[in-house]
Formats: structure tokens, sequence, C-alpha cells
């Protein structure tokens, strides 16, 4: 059952968003590494060196070096740009898909409602990992196959978000006013209700994105993803659970800066809502 | 002369779902209604919650799909019109809503809503539209420097003037007001009153005033519409309908308002005997009768029809005379 909870702390809502800032401050940096990476890390990521191979941690590799001699900080800095792409794109794809497939079926109804929710409830019996691995096998193993994996498994749940707010916010006078001035649909749902369901979309679309570096580093795990040499985190990952017990600093660094990435867009996600919807509790 | 608004026989019904085994039902929320309005008229529609008002005029800006019966807006049938071809005539009825807290976007800033309709119907111009804007503010007594505020900026009253703004930023012909003071403050109650009818006389705007309130009702309409149950059970000249009502379920209602009168002090009130009944399952013959004093057989049996009895209004009731 659910507490009745009194209003929320005022240390959160006057005071300093944490979480909110946590997350920004995590995604600027690695936002620098995505754009900058070549510049800032020390080695060439793709440079073997036969003599240093599976080396631990040192002042010349801080993270060491992978099974061909690569240096993994190197690699990582680099590689954030493919994680981070692939989550921004598959979440910018997902947003459109999502909220022009939920704003139609739950503005309009009818028989387009039932056609989209219909197959809305369909793919959402599938888990979207497994959604995902079956169209990253259909659409190819690279970056592109990766996102369109992702999006369509994002595109399910953030439809039926987005119907539901819609559905819920056409019931307002205030759309009931827009008609009555003579205001087309097209013009109603994009001057009055999708901009009252934004903050919804967005914060939804935040935590969305931390799911897509976990998805798209599965995926480069299972060999879907994108392909080795390419240093993307899931890849890497992949390529390094032999040497698990030999050297695990080559499994944890990719880990943790996986978990890192996840971590800040939850955060920024938990933070937005904490600003635009203080009352919900999740 | 012909009317500004005739609806004749209008009728809506909602079909409500059964469940797992039972059958859908259906509720006649609206049967057999029909008035008209005069150009600069005021019309009051009383009755209980769920009567029906509400639905009549959201029938009339079209905002539900009538099921039964035609409206007529200067003359053309509005009533089966689709969504486009509606929209060069809404200009001449407008709507005012009960809760101005729902009815503005919350989004939008005060002279966004108020330009939105001059927008809509094509009205060219950043500068005309802002000037229009302002005058509006003006009439419905805003001050300019609220004009980029959000509507939360707003008091309960001012919101509703800022409605009253969009409500008339196209010149309507005919305002639908619905129950528009009812989610006010009393004491602001007579204010937003007081400048309808200022602005009626100013541009000579018609009413539908749809309300629970006799008082106010009394105090706008030229002519009031009684309805029980989804029908107009007495409709007459205001002053006709408040002195001499002749539908039992009227004198009943006419009871209920509070005199300034110490004699009444200790009468005992005539207020409607039992709940009202399930529109779902309408009683026979007149909706009126198990609750009425005056109920004999024929009450049962026959549903009685409007027709014009002794005060000049129209009843409709077996035994009014």
């Amino acid at each position: 059952m659910h507490e009745v909870t009194p209003a929320r702390p005022a240390r959160r809502r006057r005071g300093v968003n944490v979480f909110l800032w946590l997350g920004v401050s995590l995604l600027a940096v690695f936002a620098l590494l995505a754009l900058f990476g070549e510049v800032v890390a020390p080695h060439d990521p793709n440079a073997q060196d036969l003599f240093a191979m599976l080396e631990p941690p040192s002042a010349a590799h801080l993270l060491g070096t992978d099974n061909v001699g690569r240096d993994i900080l190197s690699r990582i800095i680099v590689g954030t740009r493919y994680t981070l792409s692939i989550a921004l794109a598959s979440v910018l794809f997902a947003g459109i898909g999502g909220v022009a497939l939920g704003a139609i079926a739950g503005y309009f109804g009818g028989v387009t409602d039932r056609v989209v929710t219909g197959i809305i409830d369909l793919l959402l019996t599938v888990p979207n990992i497994v959604l995902a691995i079956a169209i990253a096998s259909v659409a190819g193993s690279s970056a592109t196959g990766l996102t369109i994996a992702i999006t369509a498994s994002f595109i399910p749940p953030l439809a039926r978000l987005v119907r539901g707010r819609v559905i819920e916010l056409a019931q307002e006078d205030f759309v009931a006013a827009s008609i009555t001035v003579g205001m087309s649909h097209t013009r109603i749902l994009l001057r009055h209700i999708l901009p009252n369901a934004a903050t919804v979309i967005i914060i939804e679309l935040s935590l969305n994105a931390g799911q897509a570096v976990l998805i798209g580093s599965a995926l480069g795990f299972l060999g879907l993803g994108v392909q080795p040499p390419a240093p993307e985190w899931g890849t890497m990952l992949g390529a390094s659970r032999e040497y698990l017990t030999m050297a695990p600093h080559l499994v944890i660094a990719p880990g943790i800066a996986i978990s890192l990435l996840v971590l800040a867009f939850n955060a920024f996600g938990d933070g937005l809502r904490d600003v635009f919807d203080p009352g919900s509790s999740s | 002369m012909s009317k500004l608004l005739e609806v004749s026989n209008l009728g809506k019904r909602f079909t409500i779902a059964g469940g797992l085994a039972g059958k859908a039902r259906t509720v006649h929320a609206v049967d057999d209604v029909s008035f008209s309005i005069a150009a600069g008229e005021t019309l009051g529609l009383v009755g209980e919650s769920g009567c029906g008002k509400s639905t009549v005029g959201k029938m009339i800006v079209r905002l539900l799909e009538p099921s039964a019966g035609n409206i007529l807006l200067d003359g053309i049938d509005i009533s089966h019109l689709s969504h486009r071809r509606m929209r060069p005539l809404r200009r001449r009825v407008q709507m005012i809503f009960q809760d101005p807290n729902g009815s503005l976007d919350p989004r939008q800033r005060a002279q966004d809503i108020v330009a939105e309709p001059l927008l809509v119907s094509g009205m060219r111009g950043a500068a005309r539209r802002r000037e229009r804007v302002a005058d509006l503010f003006e009439k419905v007594g805003l001050r300019p420097d609220q004009m980029r505020n959000v509507p939360s900026k707003f008091s309960g009253g001012q919101r509703q003037r800022l409605a009253i703004a969009r409500a008339l930023a196209l010149n309507p012909a005919l305002i639908i007001a619905d129950e528009p003071v009812s989610a006010l403050d009393v004491s602001i109650q007579a204010q937003v009153v007081n400048l309808m009818s200022d602005i009626q006389r100013e541009f000579g705007l018609a009413y539908l005033f749809v309300a629970h309130d006799l008082g106010i009702v009394q105090h706008i309409s030229d002519r009031v519409a009684v309805m029980y149950l989804g029908r107009i059970v007495e409709i007459g000249d205001t002053a006709r309908v408040y002195q001499q009502p002749s539908h039992p379920y009227t004198r009943t209602l006419m009871d209920a308002v509070p005199k300034p009168d110490p004699s009444r002090r200790h009468r005992r009130l005539k207020v409607p005997r039992g709940e009202v009944p399930s529109p779902l399952d309408p009683p026979s013959g007149c909706a009126f009768h198990p609750r009425c004093p005056a109920a004999t057989d024929i009450c049962r049996r026959e549903r009685p029809l409007l027709r014009r009895v002794a005060s000049g209004a129209e009843t409709a009731c077996h035994h009014a005379d």
C-alpha cells in the first residue's frame, strides 16, 4: 500500500537538486569525451603493443592494456562516442516515433487507436532486450543496426505513455475551448496537448537513454552490436571475458564506464522529474 | 423575425457499456428539448446537477454530437456539420466554461490565450492582434501589465474575465455560458455577472446562461427554461416563471430560493420529496411524478407536453392551469 506522504521535504524542492546536477555534470564530461576523445586519449586506441599485453594498470597505461596490448583508458575514452551517440540517436528517433504514434492514437481514438494499441500491446509482451536482439540480428551488426534495434524497442512503451497522457489532456476544457474558437485538430495537438505532455515525455526519454546504454552494451557483448576492433564498451566487455581470471581489469574498466553513463542518465531523469513533477514518487 | 438560435426536439443519448454479462444501456441525457434565442436576449437554463443542461450547451457549440433534433444558427442547420465545415461558423457562437482553471491552457500567456481565436480566424498582423487583445483586456477589466502572465498568476475571478475576453474576441452573436460563476467565490460572482451584463448591453450579445443558482439566473435572464431529467418542464419570461411558477417542480425550486422575508422564517419549505430518479431508468409518464405532491393517475401513464398556461409561460404538467 501507498503511505500517505506529506509534502516532499522542502530541502529537495528549494535547495540544490543533487540528482539533476550529478546527472548534468557526468553527462557533460561524457559529452566532452565523445567530442574530443582522440585529443584527450593518451594513446592511439587501436595501436597494438604486442610486448605489453594484458598489463595491469601502471603509470604508462592508467587502466592497463588488453589482450593485444591496446591502452584500455584510450579505448574507453574514444569509445564514449559510440555508446553516447547510439543512446542519443535511438532516444531521438524513439521520441519522434513514439510521440507521433501515441498522440495520433490518443487524440483521434477510434479505429486508429485500436490498431495502434493492438500493435503496441503485442510488442510490449516481448521484453525489450529480446525485441532488440531480434531486430539487431535482422538489421545487422553495426552502430546503425544497434540504433534501429534500440529505437524499435523503445517506441511501444513510449507510445503507450504518450497516448495515456494525450487522452487525459484531450478531456481538458482548454481543448474544448480551442475547438469552440475554431482551431484545427492538428493545431490543438501541436499547440496545446503536446506542450502539456512535454515534461512526461522528456523525463521518460532521459530515463530511456540510460536503458539504451545498457541494451547497446548488452548487444555489443553478445556480438550483435558494433564489431571489433571498434572500442565500443559492450564489445570490449564481450571480447575480454575470456581473460576474466587472468586480467580482470579488462572487464572492470568498461563495466564501470557503462555503469557511470547509465547512472548519469538516470540521475538526470530523476532530477528532471523532481523539478517538473514534484508530487510524484517512483 | 428569424431567431438567432433555434433548437428543436434536441436529444442526446449516451450508451453505457454493460459489464461482462450486462447489456449496454442507454441514458437519455437530453430528450426533446426545444427553445429559441433572439439576438441580444438571455435565456437562463436551470435545473439540478445531472439534468442535462450543460449537455444542451455543449451540443449547441458542437462539442457533443446531438443524437436527435436540429440546431439552427442564423437559420443554418449546424446539428451535423463536420468539424471542418463548422469552423467558419464558430465565430458566431462562443462558450464560457465553468472552471477557468481548466479552460485556460496553463502554459499559455494571457495575451496568447486571447489572441488565439484571432489567429485561428485568420486575422493578419501581429500589431493589429495586439491592439485587439489590449482592447479586450480593457473591456473585461484586466490590466495591460498582466498580459504576459500565465493563468496561474491570476485570481479565479480574473481567470474567468480572461475566458470572457477570449469568448468575445471573435465578436460572437451568442455566448453559451456554462455555469460561468459557480466555480468562483461568492464575493466575485456578482462582479463577473455584472461584467457579463455590461458586455451584453455594449455588444448586443445573446446568452444561453446555464446555471443552478436561481438568484443569478433571475438577475441576468430575460427568459428562463427549467429542466428536469433531460426535459424542459417550464419555459417563459423570467418574471412569470419566478413569480407564478406553474410546474410543481418549478414551485419547489423557487421555494428553495432564500428570500429576505421574516414571515417565511417558520414556514416549512416545500422541498421535493425523495431523490432525483436515475436517468438510466426514468419514471413512466411525467418524470417528476414520484416526487410530485399533485401527482395523479394520468401523470404515471402519460408524458405531459409543453403547453401555454395562465401565467403566459409554457409548462409540461397535466395539472397546471
